[in-house]
C-alpha cells in the first residue's frame, strides 16, 4: 500500500466518523430554530436576525460568516440573552444542552454566562476593565463560578498550613523544654533554625489567592510564559495579543462547553492573528470545547471550522461543512463573497463585485433578501421567501435555484440601466 | 563633496520617478524626567530609500508600529523628517514643501469616518481643496467640478447635499477617494484605505482604484498590512520591519520566492483555503519588540526561525543582498556560504 493511499484511507475513516458524529443527535449541543430579534428603533423596527437555525455539536466548531451588519454578532448576543434594549427576542428557541435558553430566569442565566457558555468579544482593549489588574480579571471569573472547587483547594492549602504550623509550635516546646541545658552557640542555632521555619509557613491564603493560583495556571495555558508577572500588570500595559490571550483564558477558565469568539482576531497582525488561531485550535482539542467562530475574514473559518454557516442581511443563506462549502459554493452571495477576496489566480483581473449594497434592515427587500444584487436571479424571487432546504446530504441551502418547487421559474431578464445602476452606490 | 553626490543621484534616476526616497530617518523624541528632556527616540522610519515610478502601485507592508504610516507622513510633511532627502521629480520637498506639491501628492487615510468633517456637507468636503488649491471661486463652477468627481467614483448626483453620516463605510471611502482627486494630483499616498471595509465593499474599493489609476495615470504609494490586497493591486513591494526595509521586489519577486525569513513567516501567517499551505505554516514567536529600544543587530533575530545558519545576526547590522536587478533583501549571509 502506498503511502497515499493510506492517507486516503485514514482520511476517508475520518469522514465517516464526522459525519456519523454530526448525525448522531445525543451530540447535539445547541440548537437555535427559528430565532428571530428586533430592534423596535424610532425609526422602524430592524429585523437584525430574521429566522436563523443552526445546530452547534460537541467539540465542533461552527463557522458563522457575514458582512458587517448581517446579524451574525446579534445571533451570538441573543444565545447569551445580552441583547440589549431596544433589542429583543420576538420569536424562535435556543436549547443548550436541552435547556431552553429563553424561559430561564435572568438569576439562571448568569449561572450559565461565563460558565457553560463564554464568549471572546472582537476588541479585547474594550473589554477588560482598564482599572483592575489582568490577574485579579481573570480571578473573578474563578469567584464566581467555581467556589466550592475553591474552597477544596483552600482547604487543602490550610490543612498543609496548620500541619507546618504545628511543626513549629513542637519545635518552640522542644527549645523551651531544652533551654538549660543547652549552650550558648547551641541556643542561637536553634533560635535560627525556629526562624528559617517560620519563613517557610505561607501567610494565611484566602479564596481569592487560590483563584489567582488558578488564574496562573490557565494563563500559562494560553502560551504566557512569565503569567505571575502578567497577572499583576494593567491591560493597558499588554500588547494587543497578550490581551486576547488573557480574554481567552478568561474564557475557557471554567471549561465551558460552548465558546463564541465575535471576531477576536480582527484586532491583531497578521503574524498574531497566526499564533492565536494556531492556540485556540489546540485548546479547543484540549478543552473539548465546541467553538462559535464568528468572522467575516472566509480565510479564517476555512482553517478553523468544520461547518460554516454564511449569513446575510438577517438570514443564514448557506449552511455545509467547510471542506464541501468552499470546494463548491451553491448560494451566488457565497460566491460573490468568495468572488471578492484578492488571490493569486485573480491578479490582473477584476475582482468579481457584488452589485449595489447591503440593504436596509427595517425595510428589507421583499422575497429573498438578495434579490436586487442577484445574477442569477429569478422571476419568482422578488415573491416569496425561499425556504431553508437540505439539498444534499448536510447542505442547507435558502435559494430559489435549489428548491425543486420553484426550480422552473423563469429567469429574471436584467436590462441595461437596471445593471448600471445598481453598480452605482 | 555632498552636492556633487546629490547631482549624480539624481542623474542616476530614471526619467519617469515621481518620488525618490533617499535614507530618509524620521525620529520621534520622547520628552520626560521633569523637565521633560528628551531621553530618547523612537525610530519610527530609520534609514529608507525607494523610488516610486509614475503609474505603478508600490506597496509598502509591514505589522502595525513598524513604520509604514510614517513613511507615508513624512512624504506629506506632515512629520518633519531628521534626515535624509525626498525628491518629487527633480525638486526637494522635505524642506520646502509649497502648496504646489500639497497639489500633485494627496493622501486618503485609513479612517473615512475622522477624515471627513461631520458638519459639512459632501460638496463642500470635496469642493474644499478647490477652493483652496486650484482657486475656485464660483459657487456653480465647484458644484459642477464636485459632480464629475462623484461620477468618476460611481456615486450619484443626490448625494451631493448629504452628509457625511449618511453614508456607508464604503461610500465614505469613495468620497475621501473623490477629494484627493480633486486637483488632479499624480501621486495619492493610500493609508491603508480597505482594512475598515467588507470584503465585498474591498472589492469594489480595489477595482475602482484600479481604474482610476490607468485613467489618470496615477502613482499610487499603498500601505497596508493585508498583504493579498497588495498581491492584487501592487506592480513592486517593500515589507518593513521595525522602521527597516527587510525586502523589496516585484510582486512577482517577493511572493513566489520570499526570500527573507521574516516575509516567508509573514506569507504563511495569512488564512488561507488550501489545506497544503497550511500544514508548512511558520508561526513566529513572541512580538514586534519595541521601537524605542530594539534589538542589536538585525531587529529581526529574536524571532527569526532562520537565525542559527546565518552568521552575525545579533552583532552586524544586515546588508542589503541583491538576488536579483529588481529583488533585495536586507540580510546576513549564510554559515555555510549557500546563496540565496
Amino acid at each position: 500500500m502506498t503511502l497515499t493511499e493510506k492517507k486516503e484511507i485514514i482520511e476517508e475513516n475520518r469522514k465517516n466518523q464526522m459525519k456519523s458524529a454530526i448525525k448522531e443527535d445525543s451530540n447535539l449541543l445547541l440548537q437555535v430554530k427559528n430565532l428571530k430579534t428586533y430592534f423596535y428603533t424610532e425609526e422602524g423596527i430592524v429585523k437584525a436576525v430574521d429566522g436563523v437555525s443552526f445546530n452547534i455539536y460537541k467539540n465542533e466548531v461552527l463557522g458563522l460568516v457575514g458582512e458587517t451588519g448581517c446579524g451574525k454578532s446579534v445571533t451570538a448576543l441573543s444565545i447569551l440573552r445580552l441583547v440589549r434594549s431596544p433589542g429583543r427576542i420576538i420569536e424562535g428557541s435556543i436549547e443548550f444542552n436541552n435547556i431552553n435558553m429563553l424561559e430561564l430566569s435572568e438569576e439562571e442565566m448568569r449561572s450559565h454566562r461565563g460558565n457553560d457558555i463564554t464568549m471572546i468579544f472582537q476588541d479585547p482593549l474594550n473589554s477588560l476593565n482598564p482599572v483592575i489588574l489582568a490577574g485579579d480579571q481573570v480571578a473573578e471569573v474563578f469567584l464566581l463560578h467555581q467556589e466550592e472547587e475553591l474552597n477544596k483547594i483552600l482547604d487543602v492549602h490550610l490543612l498543609e498550613r496548620d500541619k507546618l504550623v504545628q511543626e513549629l509550635k513542637e519545635l518552640k516546646k522542644e527549645f523551651k523544654e531544652n533551654k538549660e541545658q543547652l549552650s550558648e552557640t547551641e541556643k542561637e542555632e536553634f533560635k535560627v533554625k525556629i526562624k528559617d521555619f517560620k519563613k517557610k509557613i505561607p501567610k494565611a491564603p484566602n479564596l481569592k489567592d487560590v483563584a489567582l493560583e488558578k488564574a496562573e495556571q490557565i494563563i500559562k495555558e494560553v502560551g504566557i510564559a512569565d503569567a505571575k508577572q502578567i497577572l499583576k500588570r494593567y491591560p493597558h500595559e499588554l500588547s494587543g495579543g497578550m490581551r486576547q490571550r488573557i480574554m481567552i483564558a478568561m474564557g475557557l477558565s471554567c471549561t465551558p462547553l460552548l465558546l463564541i469568539a465575535d471576531e477576536p482576531t480582527t484586532a491583531l497582525d497578521v503574524t498574531i492573528q497566526a499564533q492565536i488561531l494556531d492556540l485556540m485550535k489546540n485548546l479547543q482539542k484540549k478543552f473539548d470545547t465546541s467553538i462559535l467562530m464568528i468572522t467575516h475574514d472566509l480565510g479564517i473559518i476555512a482553517e478553523l471550522s468544520d461547518r460554516v454557516a454564511v449569513m446575510y442581511s438577517g438570514n443564514i443563506v448557506e449552511y455545509a461543512t467547510a471542506e464541501d462549502l468552499f470546494k463548491n459554493p451553491r448560494h451566488p452571495y457565497t460566491q460573490g463573497l468568495i468572488g471578492a477576496i484578492p488571490s493569486v489566480e485573480k491578479k490582473d483581473k477584476k475582482l468579481t463585485v457584488i452589485r449595489g449594497m447591503v440593504p436596509n434592515l427595517i425595510y428589507p427587500p421583499s422575497g429573498c433578501r438578495f434579490h436586487p444584487r442577484c445574477t442569477e436571479r429569478l422571476e419568482i424571487c422578488d415573491k416569496i421567501k425561499p425556504r431553508f432546504l437540505e439539498i444534499d446530504d448536510r447542505y442547507f441551502i435558502a435559494c430559489h435555484l435549489f428548491d425543486p418547487e420553484y426550480k422552473e421559474s423563469p429567469k429574471y431578464q436584467w436590462d441595461e440601466t437596471e445593471i448600471k445602476e445598481s453598480y452605482k452606490v | 563633496m555632498t552636492v556633487i553626490n546629490e547631482k549624480t543621484k539624481i542623474s542616476e534616476r530614471k526619467k519617469d520617478v515621481v518620488i525618490t526616497v533617499r535614507n530618509l530617518k524620521t525620529y520621534y523624541t520622547i520628552l520626560g524626567g521633569l523637565f521633560q528632556r528628551k531621553i530618547g527616540y523612537v525610530k519610527a522610519v530609520d534609514d529608507v530609500s525607494f523610488d516610486l515610478y509614475r503609474g505603478e502601485t508600490l506597496g509598502l507592508v509591514g505589522e502595525s508600529g513598524c513604520g509604514k504610516t510614517t513613511i507615508g507622513n513624512t512624504i506629506l510633511n506632515l512629520v518633519p523628517a531628521t534626515s535624509g532627502e525626498i525628491y518629487f521629480e527633480d525638486d526637494r520637498i522635505d524642506n520646502n514643501f509649497t502648496q504646489d506639491f500639497r497639489k500633485k501628492i494627496q493622501m486618503v487615510f485609513q479612517d473615512p469616518d475622522s477624515s471627513l468633517n461631520p458638519r459639512w456637507k459632501i460638496v463642500n468636503i470635496i469642493g474644499e481643496p478647490l477652493r483652496i488649491l486650484e482657486g475656485m471661486k464660483k459657487r456653480r463652477e465647484i458644484r459642477k467640478r464636485v459632480l464629475e468627481l462623484l461620477e468618476t467614483v460611481s456615486m450619484k448626483v443626490e448625494h451631493l447635499d448629504r452628509y457625511p453620516h449618511e453614508f456607508s463605510g464604503g461610500q465614505k471611502q469613495r468620497i475621501v477617494i473623490a477629494r484627493a482627486l480633486a486637483c488632479n494630483p499624480e501621486v495619492i499616498i493610500l493609508d491603508e484605505p480597505t482594512s475598515a471595509l467588507d470584503v465585498s465593499v474591498q472589492a469594489q474599493i480595489l477595482n475602482l482604484l484600479k481604474d482610476l489609476q490607468i485613467q489618470f495615470n496615477l502613482a499610487l504609494l499603498f500601505i497596508t498590512h493585508d498583504l493579498s490586497v497588495i498581491q492584487h493591486i501592487g506592480n513592486r513591494i517593500e515589507v518593513m520591519y521595525l522602521g527597516k526595509f527587510v525586502e523589496e521586489g516585484t510582486i512577482d519577486d517577493v511572493f513566489y520566492h520570499p526570500t527573507h525569513p521574516y516575509t516567508k513567516a509573514l506569507l504563511s501567517a495569512r488564512p488561507t483555503f488550501d489545506p497544503t499551505t497550511r500544514s508548512n505554516r511558520i508561526i513566529l514567536e513572541g512580538e514586534v519588540p519595541s521601537a524605542i529600544n530594539p534589538p542589536s543587530g538585525c531587529y529581526f533575530h529574536p524571532r527569526c526561525p532562520e537565525m542559527e545558519d546565518r552568521i552575525g545576526c545579533n552583532i552586524e547590522e544586515p546588508k542589503k543582498i541583491s538576488i536579483s536587478e529588481t529583488h533585495h533583501i536586507w540580510c546576513q549571509p549564510f554559515k555555510n556560504g549557500k546563496k540565496f
